[in-house]
């Protein structure tokens, strides 16, 4: 397993997990579809085709993973295949950022030009005068369901309560994955399994909160996916972000098994470090969230 | 208007005759038409065009010049050898910065034209258009700086073209012409009359999905989206009509919402104008004694 | 597993036996190039016989043949086809298949993904294809999916859906050149000598990780508006439907980019292996590729000119477009500059190249008119924009990949093509697409808007010199399909291993065709023997 120089590239097996994959991402959407287009109350198979995929999928992941762990115990991988996994995982955050970066794009867009044209302002005043005569715009509450105000009257839900409190969750979760690293890199298991095991319950904590806050929008704040773009780019945005911190969270919850059974050495703990990137971005995003969508 | 055999063929050889050499292609298209009309608007990008047009026409018998002589000096068979260089700095930067050049005159050109595009204000008179899946509404907000009551019509397609144009109807497009010019799929059943000479604001927007009206003798097109307006403006040298159509794909009918304007002299337009009011009215009045409280009159 | 892993070690020679085993779990890049080019081949025709169904409808005034809303369906899944299914996985095959061998790696550097990432796309296609036979019918709003119109399509979930799974499979693809290319060259092989068909795919990955997931937001926003009743696009709820056009052409641009960008570094191999003459300019090149890649960035809100921005936007958007021509400028000269001083012959590949480097010009002047934002108030959604991007596309990207196809096959298959069936294939296809495209400008200025089943009988005959140019730039293709099977199962001609008397580089030092596994050892790199080696700047 020479690090530095390699004189025979590794080339893995053939492997039928691909195909594997394939086929379950397309069982999956294809019953999304279907299911999407059925009438209400119609049975259909779109509802169980969809299920059906989503456990391939996860079976998928896991026998995947688990043949690539095996050969990475089995001491297949050079420095040069751990390379080319570090580069797959920084490009894939990339796209993971752009991503997310087409909702930040709405957001903005709706915030700063598409809203203020509705109520008249600059490039607006024509869309004012003749198409919505009365209508004043503003951001959240009474502004973000529209002229029409499609979804009724809703309140935001206020920065400085939950929202404060879960980004203290994940700052302190970025803490505690920093903590777990370096204790993996100095061999300090305990330290390693503490500060891992805490990041994982600092993420479920997150998203206890996080469905509390959705909860209390749709029931106290009458504040829905419906409620005009406000409701759209706030949902939309902190949904994905959910659904990333899920899947971090499962993520680091296997990876602390990892860690248990003892799969990872002082310098080679890929599988490790990739999760705690995912988990760095998944910080990061939300900071931004907590500025743009709660704070500002 | 005029009236007298002689004035009338006289006008019309002088139409042909301009129609043929003067400026083909002047309001609606023309068999095998070949360039961009000149446009009956003041404002036209015709110039722009042709300008841009010339100038890659140039680069292009350069640089093509440049490769068919390439390619026939330097051919093996002529028993030409390779040459060893690979780069020349002054070359490069030459090729850099002539294109610079060119692009900024270009840019100036542009800019002149977008400006004054965008300069809507100071208009005589202002007309609604809304697209619909698949016809035109026309409402004429003001007109001299006075509102006008409620005068607006929907138009659509006008029904030979729409007989001849369903699948395998057999009709033949040919057939349809008005004043010996091929209407097909270009004529609607109420044309859009404005008057010649006169700043016109269209205030442009969409009633379901997105349309863009476009009639190439004003030479601009603009989007028709629900609710958002936008804004144009137009001022007609000619008295004429000038065909268009629906420019942006909206629905399965898209191809058959055609646009026409008519334009005619601005006594003739007031006169119109007037008489469409006294229809409004009469037509308001009936229906205020038929179903009191009358609706709200809508946008 | 881990004994399957070491025991694929050792049996480095041959491939497996199974067809399953070889094709369905593959792990070689060049297996799966191949099965990319078939692929795109087949989408080729596909997306093909859609565009003949939309040029026999327009062969004359009049409805003869299907129905309005049929058209857009073939307008629509045409274009589809042709972008998602065609040319991008052509590209990416033939980066599968090249670029370890241009940079002495044994294969791709995530092999397993490689594999996912190409049976993606037939499930994606089949997705998509299917809608066609759906009680609703199949997408019909063109492939730029305007809201709201697509919202109204039964199909915009099945839509929404394929475009998905086409972003995933991309996404990887690029992850993997990506990684192949910083992570697998041999020792030796610097960046600075890499070829530049590695660095123009080296950039157009970096554009597909940027842009693929943008689409795939933009879509997934269409989802949640027709399902889920959010208000994106819907100025009512305080939404614009114009949001949409900014974020798909955020996206759509630099994918024009991505579909040009691999053609440009294709042709930059053909040209100087038949000048016999190195690349003029090389780092020039490599710069102006990267250049384009940058300022494809801000340039997207050309596409819409005419939804009424706020001028200083228009402004804005129009000079940064105009910029593009520069570097595309550099590109052209140097091609030419290549040419200049050189011994030329004629082969195939390089009467593509040719054909390219000036129509897909002529393309990009009639692009640079379309910048003109005032001119373009005119030409949107015109057939003067059809005909643009044909020319750039068919005679630019496609022309390209035949080029790199006629190039490359000896390589592939070990054998010669038939130079007399590729130079019929070559001058019917550039005559006929001529024949196809350039009337369109005229009917374009003429005023003929695009994406319409019928029109007014002023447009007739340039129409039906169009389709006669269609069926015939599509019967020619059947030539172009001929030669590929005749070379690869019947040509008796064998190719050397370096199969171009002036070709350079690391993949003509593998024997013909290339075995299954090349470069098991890094290869020892010299400098003579690489294109850009020892070339000085
Ligand atoms: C491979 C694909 C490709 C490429 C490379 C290009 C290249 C360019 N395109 Fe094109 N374009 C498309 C594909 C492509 N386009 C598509 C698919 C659409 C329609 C989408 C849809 O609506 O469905 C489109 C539409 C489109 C529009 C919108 C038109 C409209 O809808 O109204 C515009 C407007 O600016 C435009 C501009 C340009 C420009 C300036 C370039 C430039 O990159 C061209 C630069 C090249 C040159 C200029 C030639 C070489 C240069 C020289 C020889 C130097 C000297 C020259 C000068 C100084 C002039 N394109
Ligand atoms: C990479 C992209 C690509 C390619 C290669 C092509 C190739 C072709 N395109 Fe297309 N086209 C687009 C991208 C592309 N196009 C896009 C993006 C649009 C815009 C869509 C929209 O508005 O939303 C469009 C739209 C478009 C239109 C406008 C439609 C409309 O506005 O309603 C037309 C019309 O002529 C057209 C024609 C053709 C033709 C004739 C070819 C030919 O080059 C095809 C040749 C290939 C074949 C024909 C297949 C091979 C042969 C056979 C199948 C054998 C059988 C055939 C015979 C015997 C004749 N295309
Ligand atoms: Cu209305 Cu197209
Ligand atoms: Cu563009």
């Amino acid at each position: 397993m020479g690090h530095q120089q390699q004189d025979v590239y590794f080339v893995p097996s053939k492997s039928y997990w691909p195909i594997v994959a394939a086929v379950s991402m397309f069982v999956t959407v294809f019953g999304a579809a279907h299911w999407l287009n059925a009438q209400p109350g119609e049975g259909g198979f779109g509802k169980p085709l969809f299920w059906v995929g989503i456990a391939m999928i996860l079976g998928m992941f896991f026998g995947w993973f688990r043949s690539v762990i095996n050969e990475s115990l089995a001491g297949n991988y050079n420095g040069q295949v751990d390379r080319s996994f570090r580069m797959g995982m920084m490009w894939f955050i990339f796209s993971e950022v752009m991503f997310f970066g087409a909702f930040f794009g709405a957001l903005f867009y709706a915030r700063l030009f598409a809203v203020p044209w509705l109520g008249g302002e600059g490039h607006g005043v024509l869309t004012h005068q003749f198409v919505w005569q009365g209508y004043e715009a503003a951001w959240g509450a009474s502004g973000g369901g529209g002229p029409e105000k499609i979804g009724g009257s809703f309140q935001t839900i206020p920065a400085w309560g939950l929202p404060l409190l879960n980004t203290l969750i994940l700052l302190s979760s970025g803490v505690t994955i920093t903590i777990a690293h370096h204790a993996l890199k100095a061999g300090h298991r305990k330290t390693l399994l503490i500060g891992l095991g805490a990041t994982v319950l600092l993420g479920c904590l997150f998203l206890w909160f996080q469905a509390h806050e959705y909860a209390e929008a749709y029931e106290h704040f009458n504040l829905t996916l419906g409620s005009g773009v406000y409701g759209a780019t706030f949902f939309m945005l902190t949904g994905f972000h959910g659904m990333h911190v899920t899947l971090g969270t499962i993520m680091l919850a296997i990876i602390w098994v990892r860690c248990a059974k003892g799969h990872f050495s002082k310098d080679d703990h890929f599988g490790f470090e990739a999760v705690a990137w995912y988990w760095h971005f998944v910080d990061v995003v939300w900071l931004a969230l907590f500025l743009f969508v709660y704070v500002l | 208007m005029t009236s007298g055999g002689i004035g009338r063929s006289v006008s019309a050889w002088a139409a042909g005759a301009f129609a043929l050499f003067g400026g083909t292609a002047w309001a609606n298209p023309e068999p095998n038409q070949l360039n961009m009309t000149k446009g009956a608007a003041e404002w036209s990008p015709y110039a722009m065009h042709m300008v841009a047009l010339w100038v890659c026409v140039v680069i292009g018998v350069v640089v093509f010049g440049a490769m068919f002589v390439a390619m026939f000096r330097f051919r093996k068979s002529r028993g030409a050898v390779a040459e060893k260089w690979t780069h020349s700095t002054k070359l490069e930067v030459v090729w850099t910065v002539v294109p610079v050049i060119i692009l900024i005159f270009l840019a100036h050109l542009a800019t002149g034209g977008l400006t004054s595009f965008a300069d809507t204000t100071n208009a005589d008179m202002t007309i609604k258009v809304t697209g619909y899946q698949w016809k035109w509404r026309y409402d004429y907000v003001d007109y001299k700086g006075k509102g006008v009551d409620q005068v607006g019509f929907m138009s659509k397609l006008e029904e030979t073209s729409d007989r001849t144009r369903q699948l395998k109807s057999n009709l033949d497009p040919d057939k349809i012409q008005v004043d010996g010019y091929h209407t097909y799929l270009l004529d609607v059943d109420k044309p859009l009359v404005v008057p010649v000479g006169t700043k016109i604001r269209f205030i442009i927007v969409g009633g379901d999905v997105i349309h863009s009206w476009w009639v190439p003798a004003l030479g601009w097109k603009m989007d028709a989206i629900p609710g958002i307006a936008n804004a144009a403006w137009t001022k007609i040298k000619e008295p004429g009509v000038y065909r268009g159509q629906c420019a942006e794909l909206c629905g399965q009918d898209h191809g058959f919402m055609p646009i026409v304007v008519k334009a005619v002299p601005k006594a003739e337009f007031e006169q119109w104008l007037a008489t469409q009011e006294d229809e409004a009215k009469v037509r308001k009045a009936a229906q205020t004694a038929q179903n009191a409280p009358a609706p709200a009159p809508q946008g | 597993m881990a004994h399957a892993a070491t025991h694929d070690h050792h049996d480095h020679h041959g491939a497996p036996k199974g067809f399953f085993q070889r094709w369905v779990m593959s792990t070689n890049h060049k297996d799966i190039g191949t099965l990319y080019l078939i692929f795109s081949l087949t989408m080729f025709f596909i997306g093909g016989a859609f565009a003949m169904v939309i040029r026999a409808e327009l062969f004359k005034p009049g409805m003869q043949l299907v129905q309005p809303y049929f058209f857009n369906e073939m307008t629509t899944m045409h274009a589809l086809v042709m972008i998602f299914g065609a040319i991008m996985p052509s590209f990416v095959g033939l980066a599968n298949w090249m670029i370890p061998l241009m940079v002495g790696a044994p294969d791709m550097a995530l092999p397993r993904m490689n594999n996912l990432s190409f049976w993606i796309m037939p499930f994606a296609f089949i997705l998509l294809l299917s809608t066609l036979f759906m009680p609703g019918g199949g997408p019909a709003g063109g492939w730029t999916m305007y809201p709201p119109l697509s919202l109204q399509g039964e199909s915009i979930a099945y839509t929404i859906f394929a475009v998905h799974l086409m972003g995933i499979s991309s996404i990887m693809g690029a992850i993997n050149i990506i990684a192949t290319i910083l992570n697998m060259r041999a020792p030796g092989m610097d960046l600075l000598k890499m070829p530049v068909f590695v660095w123009s795919w080296l950039i157009t990955a970096f554009l597909l990780i940027a842009v693929m997931p943008v689409l795939a937001g933009a879509v997934t926003m269409l989802l949640t508006d027709k399902y889920f009743h959010t208000n994106f696009f819907n100025a009512a709820g305080g939404g614009d439907p114009v949001l949409f056009q900014h974020i798909f052409w955020f996206f759509g641009h630099p994918e024009v980019y991505i579909m040009i960008l691999p053609a440009f570094g294709i042709i930059s191999e053909i040209i100087p292996t038949f000048a016999r003459k190195p690349i003029f300019g090389y780092r020039a090149m490599v710069f102006a590729i990267a250049s384009i890649a940058f300022l494809s960035f801000i340039v997207w809100a050309h596409h819409m000119f005419a939804v009424g921005l706020p001028m200083g936007a228009e402004i804005f958007f129009m000079y940064a477009t105009m910029l593009i021509a520069v570097p595309t400028g550099v590109k052209v000269f140097n091609w030419v500059s290549t040419m200049w001083g050189g011994s030329m012959t004629f082969e195939t590949p390089m009467l593509f190249s040719i054909a390219f480097v000036i129509l897909f010009t002529i393309g990009g002047f009639s692009g640079l008119m379309l910048a003109l934002a005032p001119a373009d108030f005119q030409y949107h959604d015109t057939y003067f924009v059809v005909a643009h991007f044909h020319y750039v596309l068919v005679t630019g990207a496609a022309f390209s990949i035949m080029a790199a196809a006629y190039y490359w096959i000896p390589k592939w298959s070990g054998n010669m093509y038939s130079e007399t069936w590729g130079k019929i294939h070559f001058w019917s296809s550039v005559i006929s697409v001529n024949v196809l495209f350039f009337p369109q400008h005229f009917l374009g200025l003429a005023g003929m808007p695009r994406r319409i089943p019928d029109y007014n009988v002023a447009f007739a005959n340039f129409n039906m010199i169009s389709s006669i140019g269609g069926f015939w730039f599509g019967a020619s293709q059947l030539i172009f399909l001929g030669v590929v099977i005749h070379c690869v199962f019947f040509s008796k001609k064998k190719a050397a291993d370096r199969s171009w008397e002036g070709a350079k580089g690391l993949e003509w030092t593998v024997p013909s065709p290339a075995p299954f596994h090349t470069f098991d050892v890094p290869p020892v790199i010299h400098d003579d023997e690489l294109a850009h080696g020892n070339t000085e700047h």
